[in-house]
């Protein structure tokens, strides 16, 4: 399996990944597979109430219970003063994590925790969370993002004072932030316009899913220093969060990476490790917490539900002219909702010289919001590109057509500030148009929608190694956790600047204390940013390499050059000695100065923007309401595809998480602020018999800034799908959707009502 | 509370074990015999990262009791492949890249060689629906059944 038509010997090959035995044979450990002898059962008590004052907790009766070792509540956790919220320059806001983790005067949705506790067994850790009393004064609660809005509303923060905007509000709402980007003039914009499409649309808070509950092993040694085994999406966020959570030096905690069973976001921050740190030291056990389904819903970050307006104006030959977004994202109980992603994201696949995106950060009474894959720019294109089809539909242009009039490419200014270098958004369309699924026939209450997607990627602070064995082995060390098959591009990037053989080549993930810092995985930047201190390390093994080939052969180094996994003699000396393997030189490295071996780190800049582009058909069944996805072809610029069986498999994945977002899934509170749906039965994720085969498109333009051109590919697959299925259903029955989820009630009321 | 004593098979061997009454197989499978290859997602039988075979019938070993395996013949994941020799499913899996975090993988590679024991050359649909009990989030389902299908199809070509 070598050899390319790209001209490379492994970068676009479908390699086996380096992990993939343990994953298949049921040997990887994740999480919850992890233990120690010894160790003790945590629990977590939660609240049942959406929105109440904790007048006091009395954990006298479970401390008795025979089992029980420890007890904490908020009063064990360092309380953190508003002054000293943010630590260094980043997020995130500590005062708010450490009281999303641990109520403290009061609880702000159902399932906030209130107290853990550690047992000898799971039986006796329940038992104990029932014998804790905790007395609660209920208050009002409000889950709507537009209730949360009103000013007489329930506040839940009495000192959150809307952001951004001046002078400061003098009384304190729910409204966190309001954000604005701008460009132009949008009423000048829209006087020049012959046809204005304006509207309104609501998305629920959905969660990302994943299959693997939160789980986590914790040990405080009697010396302070501790260590975690936990699944996350960044096992330095989880020391450097815990660190600053329980004020303790990051030096003293180890955090060992498991292996993570789906994160999509939702594990780019910590719900376990402080409180198991602590149950740890109070008992002087190691602790092991696994979540239940249940807290996962209830307890841990789905991404935002909004409000949002969409006016997009354009003249009649389909240049659109000014386009207007008005978003409104509930962030959950702490404020951070990714409302400014949503504005910076929406409308850049188009090329509009007047914007105006205005986004409003609300907190309610819900779980506090956390990432969900692209955060915030799903929300946003499945109103903008709604709009955008419903402006086509008016202007009498292709919904195709009109993306291509206006598409965004190299030179264009985006809303949010900077100009477009190269990208790949006109081959995306260019690629769909000429797909055979296009223009394929379409039967009775059928329908096709077209939808496109814009992500950033990312790149960031990022940190490997690259050692030479001793028999000719490469070990690539990195400190990102592997989401979904980056140790398998980070062999491929390896192998390639060494010209060996794959199988030469594994990559690890290394725990804290094993490399420099990383940043988590998240926003689509370990194949290109840890490809990029990945290839720099294994170049500068190449240079060492050629450095002991040149001592042995006594020439020059730059009389040696390395090609195909061999330092070879060139110029005068080409042909004077036989050429050495990575084999022959490693083992010869006592003789040559050492071992070979090289660490990078780096906050790799020049992640390369991409868009994606979706063709969608659904059947609308009129009886029921039902909608069916009938074929779906995904389109994206990967710049550069390392290992292309993973880049489908992060398109089909984010395909398929956004044909759930669109058709099902949804929180459900009921009147008393409670989650009614916290299980897998009720909260429908889309099972195999859902879907159809998602056909993928790579399209590679690429990354200029990357030596092979990598852009980043996961988040980008979800942006188009909710709006690729509404524009589907509005082609086969003539109705705009424009409400999510479009399940079947929602369908079958506006086929009945004909809106 | 004393415990229940339980005599099994589990992947050919004799297995003897004590457990609580309230214990799932799933539990008893990873807490008490380290076989942590069997994944707990829901605890509610709606996710299949559990999947085993009891007695020749592919069950969610959370909604197994531990003592209801009593004389049972149990396949798990660390049961499936012989040796250093993969399962065809396992080698197709790994070929088509069929996994990405992995965690749902043992469910349905179990849920899948049932699938293929009884219907050696099931339709797109007949493996849709036979796989609709296990969740997966990280790859649309698309290379997990084209991986199942492509098995099916050598199987009969061989």
């Amino acid at each position: 399996m070598s050899g390319n038509a790209n001209g490379y010997k492994w970068i676009g090959t479908r390699t086996i990944r380096p992990d993939g035995v343990d994953k298949v044979t049921g040997r990887a450990a994740f999480g919850a597979d992890f233990s120690l002898p010894g160790m003790l059962v945590g629990k977590i008590l939660r609240s049942p109430h959406a929105h109440a004052r904790i007048l006091s907790i009395k954990t006298n009766k479970a401390e008795a219970f025979p089992g029980v070792k420890a007890v904490v509540t908020s009063a064990d956790f360092p309380e953190i003063p508003a002054s000293e919220a943010i630590k260094g320059s980043s997020p995130p806001n500590y005062r708010h994590l450490s009281q999303n983790l641990m109520a403290r005067e009061k609880v702000f949705y159902d399932g906030h925790a209130v107290a853990a506790v550690a047992a000898t067994s799971t039986a006796v850790a329940d038992e104990a969370l029932s014998l804790i009393e905790v007395e609660y004064e209920i208050l009002p609660h409000v889950t709507d993002v537009l209730e949360a809005m009103k000013p007489d509303a329930p506040i839940l923060h009495d000192d959150l004072f809307t952001g951004g905007v001046d002078p400061k509000p003098e009384k304190p709402s729910n409204v966190a932030k309001r954000v604005e980007f701008a460009i132009g003039d949008i009423d000048a914009g829209f006087a020049e316009a012959d046809v204005i499409v304006e509207r309104d649309y609501t998305t629920e808070g959905i969660h990302q899913g994943y299959i693997e509950t939160h789980a986590v092993v914790a040990n405080m040694g009697e010396d302070g220093q501790a260590t975690i085994w936990c699944s996350s999406q960044g096992h330095f966020m989880v020391r450097q969060y815990t660190a600053g959570l329980l004020n303790m030096n990051i030096g003293d905690i180890k955090v060992t990476p498991a292996e993570i069973g789906g994160g999509f976001g939702g594990k780019t921050t910590v719900y376990l490790e402080p409180a198991a740190l602590l149950l740890s030291r109070k008992s002087g056990h190691s602790i092991k917490m696994v979540m239940t389904r249940d807290e996962v819903f209830r307890g841990t970050g789905p991404t935002s539900g909004s409000a949002m307006t969409i006016k997009i104006g354009a003249k009649k030959d389909g240049k659109i002219v000014a386009a207007e977004a008005d978003l409104k994202f509930f962030a959950g109980a702490f404020p951070g909702a990714p409302v400014h992603l949503g504005c910076m994201c929406g409308f850049t696949p188009y090329d509009i010289e007047n914007v105006m995106a205005v986004g409003y950060d609300v907190v309610t009474n819900r779980p506090k919001a956390i990432s969900y894959r692209a955060p915030g720019a799903p929300i946003a294109a499945f109103a903008i590109e709604s709009a955008i089809d419903e402006l086509a539909g008016k202007l009498g242009i292709e919904p195709l057509a009109l993306r291509e009039i206006n598409a965004a490419r190299k030179g264009t200014r985006t809303a949010y500030g900077p100009t477009l270098g190269v990208v790949g958004f006109e081959e995306t369309l260019e690629a769909a148009k000429n797909h055979p699924h296009y223009s394929e026939p379409l039967g009775p209450n059928q329908g096709r929608g077209i939808a496109s997607g814009y992500w950033f990627n990312v790149g960031g602070e990022s940190s490997a190694s690259v050692s030479i064995n001793e028999d000719g082995s490469v070990t690539v060390t990195s400190g990102a956790p592997d989401v979904g098959g980056s140790r398998a591009s980070l062999c491929i990037m390896a192998a390639e600047v060494l010209g060996v053989d794959i199988g030469q080549v594994r990559a690890v993930i290394g725990d804290t204390n094993a490399t420099g810092f990383n940043r988590h995985t998240g926003g689509s930047r370990v194949t290109f940013a840890l490809g990029m201190v990945v290839i720099q390390a294994t170049e500068d093994c190449v240079e060492q390499l050629s450095t002991a080939a040149a001592k042995i052969w006594d020439i020059d180094l730059e009389a040696v050059v390395w090609e195909g996994g061999y330092a070879r003699p060139a110029g005068d000396n080409a042909g004077k000695f036989e050429p050495l393997s990575l084999s022959d030189l490693a083992a010869k490295t006592p003789m040559t100065g050492g071992p070979i071996s090289s660490k990078k780190s780096s906050n790799v800049q020049g992640a390369g923007p991409a868009f994606g582009t979706h063709i969608c058909d659904v059947e609308v069944d009129r009886e029921t309401g039902q909608v069916k996805i009938l074929r779906y072809t995904a389109i994206q610029d990967a710049g550069r595809a390392i290992h292309p069986g993973y880049v489908e498999g992060q398109m089909q994945g984010g395909v398929a998480q956004g044909i759930g977002w669109a058709l099902n899934e949804e929180y459900v509170y009921g009147e008393d602020g409670r989650l009614q749906n916290s299980g897998f039965l009720d909260y429908r994720m889309p099972v195999a018999s859902d879907l159809p085969m998602i056909d993928t498109v790579i399209v590679e333009v690429p990354n200029p800034t990357h030596p092979y051109g990598v852009r980043g590919v996961g988040e980008i697959p979800i942006i188009p799908p909710m709006a690729a299925v509404a524009n589907a259903i509005e082609d086969a029955v003539g109705l705009r959707l424009s409400s999510l989820p479009m399940s079947p009630p929602k369908v079958l009321a506006a086929l009945q009502n004909g809106a | 509370m004393a415990k229940n004593h339980v005599t099994t098979t589990i992947n050919g061997e004799p297995v003897e074990f004590l457990c609580e009454t309230q214990q799932t197989l799933l539990d008893v499978l990873r807490d008490e015999l380290q076989l942590t290859g069997s994944k707990e997602g829901c605890a509610s039988g709606d996710c299949g990262a559990c999947s085993v075979m009891v007695d020749g019938r592919l069950v969610c070993s959370c909604l197994v009791m531990g003592v209801e395996a009593e004389g049972s013949d149990i396949e798990t994941i660390e049961g499936m492949a012989e040796g250093d020799q993969l399962h065809p499913l396992q080698q197709k899996f790994l070929e088509n890249a069929a996994l990405q975090c992995g965690i749902c993988t043992p469910g349905f590679l179990i849920a899948a060689k049932s699938l293929l024991e009884k219907n050696p050359d099931p339709t797109e649909t007949e493996v849709r629906y036979w796989l609709a009990g296990n969740l997966c989030r990280c790859t649309g389902y698309d290379k997990i059944i084209r991986s199942v299908l492509e098995v099916a199809a050598d199987a009969k070509r061989a």
